[in-house]
């Protein structure tokens, strides 16, 4: 039996995903989208990826300023590729992500606006360990059959959102900057062209 | 008479490199049980940092004997035995070069590029795959086991010569040592 407390949290986050896609909700493509991070341990680049990544992102070209975007991300299923385990592992201990407190990170866009070209520049929040902290990444659209895709990387501070505490927290075991490369597709939006 | 022991740069390597090759050795076995911590991940990068030195220091060694000629041990001709301890010395430079390359090559399989002393990346010779990395894995692992038994025969060979046969094969390599007497010249 769910708490009333719960199911009124969960009435509400429905009720926010509406508010915050009045016109219709696109959500993007998980299987063909990606978000790694890439971080340097003993000045090692090693790549994770978020292999449960979920979103709505409404955006039209003639109207960048419009533009609603929202990423969920399941913390636990950051994974480093086959045989390291015990990587995947301790990224889900409390000193890391610590998945039981906080099991997903969001990111809202604030504002987009057009770079030139195929480039705009997306600022937004990213909610991360109970943290929430303003980013601004430049960000690479193109069209193709059927599909928006949207590119682009940016460096955060770990540290910052206290991922890697405790004796974790020395950078010159695991370097504080850490590079997030995103590659979204979003379906077009067929129904709800006009 | 010129001397037969071997020179300065012969025996500071080979000291050196025994030195390595044994940190490294003990390091390598006692690493992979650590639980995962920071220090595990130090550890692993130390010993990669030594596997590419004594591979590094294996090249200059191996310029180093062409080189520099040292007197001849004996004008005695072989015997068998000789034959059996140059076999093995062949192998043991072998070894001294396939185990780093084989560690190398498990840890670009594991996706995990080798950064020399944290400073010079070492390109990966084979991409990031699971198989790959498993069999590296294991060939790196039998290689250092077939290492280490060279190692402690060139060890008791080492004393045989110098305890048994009371040669100069030992007091070569070890400046300061001088030769055992024979027990028949003692009184």
């Amino acid at each position: 039996m769910t708490h009333w407390t719960t199911r009124i949290a969960n009435l509400t986050g429905v009720a926010m995903v509406f508010l915050t896609f009045p016109a219709a909700a696109a959500p993007i493509d998980a299987s063909r989208s990606s978000l790694t991070a890439t971080f340097r341990q003993m000045n090692v680049p090693v790549e994770g990826a978020f292999k449960r990544i979920s979103g709505d992102v409404v955006f039209d070209v003639a109207r960048p300023q419009d533009a609603r975007a929202a990423l969920d991300i399941d913390l636990a299923s950051f994974d480093l590729g086959p045989g390291t385990e015990d990587y995947a592992v301790e990224t889900r201990r409390k000193d890391w992500f610590d998945t039981t407190r906080f099991p997903r990170a969001t990111f809202t866009l604030d504002c987009a606006r057009a770079l030139g070209g195929d480039r705009f520049e997306a600022r937004g929040k990213l909610s991360l360990k109970g943290r929430v902290l303003d980013l601004v990444a430049q960000v690479v659209r193109r069209s193709e059959s059927g599909v928006q895709v949207f590119e682009g990387q940016l460096p955060i501070r770990r540290l910052v959102f206290g991922i890697g505490e405790g004796e974790w927290r020395d950078p010159s075991v695991v370097a504080d900057e850490v590079v997030v490369r995103f590659r979204l597709v979003v379906p077009a939006r067929v129904a709800a062209a006009k | 008479m010129p001397s037969d022991r071997y020179g300065v740069p012969a025996v500071l390597l080979h000291w050196g490199m025994a030195v390595l090759v044994a940190g490294a050795w003990f390091v390598g076995d006692w690493m992979t049980d650590l639980s995962f911590s920071p220090l595990k991940l130090k550890v692993y990068s130390w010993h990669k940092w030594t596997g590419v030195l004594v591979f590094a220091l294996l090249i200059v060694r191996i310029g180093v004997q062409i080189s520099v000629r040292i007197a001849p041990r004996s004008a005695i001709p072989m015997p068998p035995s000789g034959r059996l301890a140059q076999g093995a010395h062949l192998l043991l430079y072998l070894l001294l070069a396939l185990v780093p390359l084989s560690g190398w090559l498990f840890s670009s399989a594991a996706g995990f590029t080798t950064v020399w002393f944290g400073l010079w990346p070492i390109p990966d010779l084979v991409p990031k795959d699971a198989q790959l990395k498993e069999l590296f894995q294991a060939v790196h692992n039998a290689l250092t086991s077939v290492l280490a038994a060279l190692v402690v025969l060139h060890l008791l060979a080492a004393l045989k010569h110098h305890f048994i046969d009371r040669d100069r094969v030992l007091v070569r390599m070890v400046p300061g040592l001088k030769p055992r007497k024979s027990p028949d010249l003692l009184d």
